[in-house]
């Protein structure tokens, strides 16, 4: 979708970088953290109710799920792809486990089920973009309807119930006083994801797959094989998220986790993922994961109802990128 | 490559035709010229927002936001007509044009100056305009009884046969075959999209290029916002809602290709018609309505395939080629 040919002044390399200091300072992450200690501090001015540790607790309920998509989303828009078939697959491996809990599977089955539907579904993409050579946004555009598709044909206007007591533990349990189960797993997969791009062969085949595919393939870099294996990454993390997410809710409809692909890109591209492909970090997934939850969190003590949130999502997201745009061009005619 | 393309809309309108023909076996009277009116009318809508969403793409980009415009449009559009029963219908859909035009340039704007990606802006937008939907109305709906019944009318009323509203649509489609292959325009969306590059060195606007097919996208969906509040006589926040991805299914399955530069209005055309027979087919011949989604899904996907292996260029394997050349060597 971009025209990386046409501008190629975009990826122009300065005559000079700055001391490593001022570049750290002036880094993406520590912008953005900023915000979050900004957002953070005027949550608490704003509502009484916000500075409490079971309060902050719930808090991470926001985005703890939609933030580890994230990580394996950024993988995939680092390598110039994306999947916006994320949400569908939440809620058809939601759907999975709850006809299996119908039939009296216990929770190991069920957690085996819904991660397994997962990654069958992102072997599925995978295999249309890695295998056949297709464009992501349609192929994923296209399996979004069929995933959720499939959720409706099965479940109609019905809901599936009754899971397993056991199984609540995903999305309600604590690991100790507040720190809650799906806050630990959001943590351990920030630092796996961390690791795998940032200290990994495969992380760097992701980055330069992203920057310059025909290098990659000319470096003998398996694009294919790479590509297929982020989509099972994203289809695998979209298996755990709904394995919480369907456990947190105690039951599943085919609308669950509606409009999620646009937060999760959007959690993404505010961590300073760059949409193109090339470049990006997990510890700015991680700290734009706590902006939004900040945000989202913060609007919701002050009563502001979930679509007007969506909003403040959308204008989020523009104005990240946005910004970066504008800041460039201001310094650029300034030299000139 | 023409004469593919030909070949490939001949092969969807007799696929369409098989269709009607299967079904009418199932359920006699589908194949009725009244019934098949009925089906145009019922997809002259997805007809214009495809024709929308195909200069877009054309361009080499893509416009999630037409859903959204058509919810924001329409619900400002039904409630300036609640409250002032008195302003002319014209009035209306000149208004409804003017919003649907704005947002439309919104997009386009940050496509152009900012350079943004345009599936990132309409991604955005399209929250964003849903969620000024929903402020604007403050989430109650506007009802048939509060709209005035010139504006319920007009898209009903009978002319030589058809409805007004299926007129609407065989206009938007002849305008869109003249501008698209007989304008400037038209030929500038096609080398936008096909070859940027060379594009640039003919000396086309491309970002030019891509705001006007934005603006033309959001006044589409400014007029069918009209259309479509009239035609089911409510309005409220979430009326068209995941529209958007039928307008890019109707595009994919008409042959237009994804990356831009490669369609033509008559694929579109069919593509939405593909998906209005279904849709009308359903119910007829017993399956569940919950089943068109999945059904779409197949579609979608399938036709992406197929459209991969039309538009296959040798370009692909000068790899491959030069690897065998070189190894004897």
């Amino acid at each position: 979708m971009s025209d990386k040919t046409v501008n190629p002044a975009r990826r122009a390399i300065p005559d000079r970088l700055g001391t490593p200091l001022t570049r750290s300072l002036a880094s993406w992450e520590v912008l953005l953290f900023g915000v979050a200690v900004l957002i953070f501090m005027a949550n608490s001015l704003a509502s009484p109710y916000f500075l409490d540790a079971w309060n902050l607790s719930d808090a991470t309920f926001n985005f703890t799920e939609k933030a580890m998509i994230a990580f394996a989303m950024a993988l995939l828009i680092i390598a110039g792809e994306i999947d916006l078939s994320v949400a569908a697959i939440i809620a058809l491996a939601s759907t999975a486990m709850g006809a299996a809990a119908q039939a009296g599977v216990d929770t190991p089955g069920l957690v085996a089920i819904g991660i397994g539907t997962g990654l069958a579904c992102g072997a599925f993409n995978g295999f249309l973009v890695a295998g056949l050579k297709l464009p992501s946004i349609v192929v994923t555009i296209g399996t979004m309807s069929l995933f959720r598709g499939i959720s409706y044909l099965v479940l109609g206007d019905k809901a599936y119930g009754g899971y397993p007591e056991s199984f609540a533990y995903f999305g309600q349990g604590y690991l100790f006083w507040v720190f809650s189960f799906e806050f630990g797993l959001f943590l351990t997969c920030a630092a796996l994801f961390a690791v795998l791009l940032h200290r990994t062969n495969f992380g760097r085949q992701v980055f330069v797959i992203g920057n310059n595919e025909f290098a990659a393939r000319f470096s003998g870099v398996p694009v294919e094989r790479v590509k297929f294996i982020l989509f099972l990454l994203t289809g695998l993390m979209s298996g755990i998220a709904s394995v919480c997410l369907t456990s947190r809710l105690g039951s599943t409809r085919p609308s669950i986790a509606q409009g999620w692909e646009l937060e999760v890109v959007t959690m993404v591209v505010l961590g300073g993922v760059s949409i193109l492909g090339g470049s990006g970090t997990i510890l700015g997934v991680v700290i734009a994961a706590f902006v939004m939850g900040l945000v989202t969190f913060g609007l919701g003590l002050l009563n502001v109802p979930g679509i007007v949130m969506s909003i403040f999502v959308g204008l989020l997201l523009i104005i990240t990128i946005a910004l970066p745009i504008l800041a460039r061009r201001i310094k650029q005619a300034r030299k000139s | 490559m023409s004469k593919l393309l030909k070949n490939r809309e001949l092969l969807l309108a007799g696929i369409i035709a098989l269709m009607i023909a299967g079904f009418a076996t199932r359920a006699p009277g589908f194949a009725a010229p009244a019934n098949l009116a009925n089906i145009f009318n019922d997809t002259s809508i997805l007809i214009i927002l495809a024709l929308a969403q195909m200069t877009v793409i054309l361009t080499k980009s893509i416009d999630l936001s037409v859903a959204a415009n058509l919810a924001f449009t329409g619900m400002a559009v039904a409630m300036t007509n609640a409250a002032f029963p008195d302003l002319p219908l014209v009035v209306l859909i000149v208004m409804a044009l003017g919003i649907g035009v704005f947002l439309g340039a919104i997009n386009g704007f940050l496509v152009w100056i900012l350079q943004i990606p345009p599936i990132v802006v309409t991604l955005g937008t399209l929250t964003i305009y849903r969620g000024m939907a929903f402020v604007l109305s403050g989430g109650s709906w506007v009802n048939a009884h509060q709209m005035t019944p010139s504006f319920l009318n007009v898209p009903r009323f009978s002319l030589l046969g058809l409805p007004v509203l299926s007129w609407v649509a065989i206009a938007v489609v002849l305008a869109m075959i003249f501008l698209l292959t007989r304008t400037p325009f038209g030929r500038a969306a096609y080398a936008s999209g096909g070859n940027p590059v060379a594009a640039v060195y003919a000396g086309i606007d491309i970002g030019a290029t891509r705001f006007f097919a934005f603006v033309l996208s959001g006044a589409m969906a400014g007029l069918c916002s009209y259309l479509w509040v009239s035609r089911y006589a409510v309005a409220y926040v979430d009326i068209a809602n995941g529209f958007e991805l039928d307008s890019v299914a109707a595009c994919v399955i008409g042959g237009i290709s994804i990356a831009g530069g490669i369609g033509s209005v008559i694929g579109a055309v069919l593509g939405a018609l593909f998906l209005g027979v279904i849709k009308n087919a359903l119910p007829v011949i017993g399956i569940s309505p919950f089943a068109q989604m999945a059904i779409s899904g197949v579609v979608i996907v399938l036709a992406v395939v197929f459209n991969a292996r039309a538009e296959a260029r040798k370009g692909r394997i000068i790899l491959r080629n030069r690897q065998t050349t070189e190894v004897p060597a």
